[in-house]
């Protein structure tokens, strides 16, 4: 249970966002590290001017969907930020900003949430994902 | 019926996944080697994921069981 879980995080949307920080928080759990990379809309969605903001959902979840996410934030659930916070503290995470995407953007690193401990180019990540499985989000 | 010596106590009931793991790791970190962690937690699938846990981390689960619809596990820090 001690290989790295890599974790490429592209959309940006809640949905897509609360279920990698779920993955994230059970993975730290079991003692498994994990590696996210942000990448695109996914790094968008880290800048601290927007982070606990809304971020939508994927188009398939209509507005069904929708209403059963605002349901669960009704309800108590802790936003995905959050949920990344307290794996980081239970666990060996690391949530890494990629630097092509950061060019894309127009990003420094002070523009992100302070949840984000770094940018790395592509190499660097795959180097920490090792031989453990990549997962593309 | 032997009462067990629970050092602390987490109520989990009305979280769902990944909560009553993740509050049970952080409570977890603070126990000393052999002591005991009683979760209470009401979500269907604790059942299994405390299971898993358990066998990931190697902290015992001493006690499982359920009363009505609250779910109820004892764990043992390695």
């Amino acid at each position: 249970m001690d290989t790295t879980l890599g974790l490429v995080l592209f959309s940006g949307t809640d949905d897509t966002l609360n279920a990698a920080a779920v993955l994230t928080a059970g993975a730290a759990a079991v003692g498994r590290p994990v590696h996210v990379f942000l990448q695109y809309w996914a790094l968008d969605a880290f800048r601290a001017s927007k982070i606990d903001g809304d971020h939508g959902a994927a188009p398939e979840a209509g507005d069904e969907g929708r209403a059963a996410m605002a349901a669960m934030r009704a309800a108590g659930q802790a936003p995905w930020s959050e949920t990344f916070r307290q794996a980081k503290d239970i666990g060996d995470v690391t949530i890494q900003a990629c630097s092509l995407s950061m060019d894309l953007l127009h990003l420094e690193h002070g523009d992100l949430d302070p949840v984000v401990d770094g940018i790395e180019g592509v190499a660097a990540f795959m180097f920490a994902a090792g031989d453990g499985q990549i997962v593309f989000i | 019926m032997t009462t067990l010596d629970i050092a602390q106590r987490v109520d989990a009931k009305g979280l769902a996944c990944p909560l009553p793991i993740v509050r049970t790791a952080q409570a977890m970190k603070t126990l000393a080697s052999g002591q005991l962690l009683e979760v209470l937690a009401t979500d269907a699938g604790s059942v299994k994921d405390f299971d898993a846990w358990s066998k990931s981390t190697g902290n015992a689960l001493v006690e499982s069981g359920a009363d009505g619809g609250v779910f109820r596990f004892v764990l043992r820090k390695k």
